[in-house]
């Protein structure tokens, strides 16, 4: 089971990935406006999930934070696989999260993370540094202060065709 | 794709791992329960606790109808999708009277022009225009409820029409329904309300608060509301079809001298139409997506959800074609 902080802390980490590809999606989440998986995309997407990776191991920390792999070579290495660039940021943000994550709750100060990009044979290795830290402090205040306005005003984007809210944003 | 399973006779749901089975005299039918997406029961079942235990789990509803098909209660599985925000806001608007007031109004709204464009279709004049801007000085629920009645008063004349004569009817009579009519559509409209709570229970709406009906009038009153806008639709427009095309005749009926109404046999062709139709698609203009006719009432469902969060004004979906 996971404790009431420990779901808290999940929550920020798919929290930070929202806010990085779309405000009106982390309001809703947050505000436990969330939809049904009961779509064909997402149960195909978690399905190509399931296959694709089943042969690498992931690592679960805490129930929190799944880490697609991790090396240790005098420090640790978060590794994350990610298919496109598409989501630098978020993805970036994420992991800095996680890594800050380690660092508070383990006590865990030599951390790495690398992303993996292998289609495009690109590599992003990340550091979890004071300003890093502070960035990602004011993401969490900023976060907080979207979450108390009202709901933002869906944009269209390319992603929304995909996402589980395209009914609510646009009908 | 999940779907809705109408049990038409007597009989027991029992549960094997994740199968449902539905256990009748004629033998036993498995249900696989991620097929399910709603359970209408007309004949009278039982559970096993564990059927039970899994449907609500796995949040699947089940509507009982009585004998005589008329509605008599649901198990609404405990909720899935909640947000206390949400519900805050439903509370809010059904207490501030202005803002109760505007939902009801849409309410009444959406059912009128549904049924304007249910008329036009067979070419029939009606009052119906004339009638709606009425609703602008109402003041009280009473008084919007009485420009409804006004609206369908007129609505169900017209409906004479369209029928043949033999299926024509004087006023609409609820419990028990005295006529053919009166019948089909006290029965086409307790399904819709059960299709509607299907839809609100997989939202994070509290179906008892309520806007146009009381929320004391039924446990699940809000599907009341949203059952307004659809009854034209997804009922009026079948019993039509029914009919006109004599897919019903009076051999589908139980008269006696007080009561009318579907016997075994209606209640299936009845049943069998209103289902295909629940599944038809349409392109939706604003999704540019097809859309199925019970996604609709989802769809509503979010308008209105977006409405109490203060995101867009609700207008009632109004059939464009
Ligand atoms: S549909 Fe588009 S605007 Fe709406 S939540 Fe999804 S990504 Fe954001």
């Amino acid at each position: 089971m996971l404790s009431d902080s420990e779901k808290n802390l999940r929550i920020i980490g798919t929290q930070i990935h929202y806010y990085f590809i779309c405000k009106t999606k982390l309001w809703l989440f947050s505000h436990h406006i969330q939809m049904e998986q009961e779509s064909d995309l997402v149960s195909l997407g978690k399905l190509l999930h399931e296959k694709s990776y089943k042969e690498e191991k992931e690592y679960t920390i805490d129930n929190l934070i799944s880490i697609d792999f991790i090396k240790k070579q005098g420090c640790l290495e978060l590794h994350e696989v990610k298919k496109s660039r598409t989501m630098k940021k978020s993805h970036e943000y994420q992991l800095l999260y996680y890594m800050y994550y380690l660092k508070q709750k383990k006590g865990i100060e030599n951390i790495k993370g690398v992303i993996n990009y292998p289609k495009i044979r690109k590599k992003v290795t990340i550091n979890l540094d004071e300003s890093k830290e502070n960035e990602l402090m004011d993401i969490i205040v900023d976060i907080g202060n979207i979450l108390d306005m009202e709901t933002p005003k869906p944009e269209r984007m390319k992603i929304c065709r995909k996402c589980a809210y395209f009914e609510f944003c646009w009908v | 794709m999940k779907k809705n399973y109408y049990l038409m006779s007597d009989g027991m749901l029992k549960r094997r791992e994740n199968t449902v089975y539905f256990v009748n005299k004629d033998g036993k039918k498995p249900i696989p329960i991620n097929k399910i997406y709603s359970i209408y029961a007309y004949g009278s079942l039982t559970f096993s606790s564990q059927a039970i235990h899994l449907l609500a789990k796995e949040g699947i509803p089940v509507h009982f109808f009585n004998y005589y098909g008329y509605y008599d209660g649901s198990f609404y599985p405990r909720e899935k999708l909640l947000s206390g925000d949400l519900i805050i806001n439903q509370a809010q608007h059904y207490l501030d009277h202005e803002k109760r007031i505007f939902i009801a109004k849409k309410f009444v709204e959406g059912a009128a022009k549904n049924m304007e464009k249910v008329l036009k279709y067979y070419s029939l004049e009606n009052k119906i225009r004339s009638i709606l801007p009425d609703l602008d000085g109402c003041n009280i629920i009473t008084e919007v409820m009485n420009v409804e009645g006004r609206i369908r008063a007129d609505y169900y004349q017209k409906m004479n029409e369209i029928l043949p004569e033999n299926f024509n009817f004087d006023k609409r009579v609820k419990r028990p329904p005295e006529n053919m009519i009166n019948a089909l559509i006290s029965f086409g409209n307790s399904m819709v309300y059960s299709t509607a709570l299907s839809e609100i229970y997989n939202t994070q709406l509290n179906p008892t608060i309520s806007y146009l009906h009381e929320p004391s009038e039924r446990r699940f009153s809000l599907a009341l509301d949203l059952s307004e806008i659809f009854k034209p639709i997804l009922v009026d427009r079948l019993i039509f079809y029914l009919v006109n095309k004599r897919m019903l005749s009076e051999d589908d009926f139980e008269k006696d001298l007080n009561y009318c109404l579907l016997n075994d046999k209606g209640r299936k062709i009845f049943i069998k139409e209103y289902d295909e139709r629940l599944k038809k698609t349409i392109k939706h203009r604003e999704l540019n997506r097809k859309v199925s006719y019970k996604r609709l009432i989802r769809l509503e469902s979010y308008k209105l959800i977006k409405h109490l969060l203060g995101s867009k004004e609700y207008k009632p979906f109004v059939m464009w074609w």
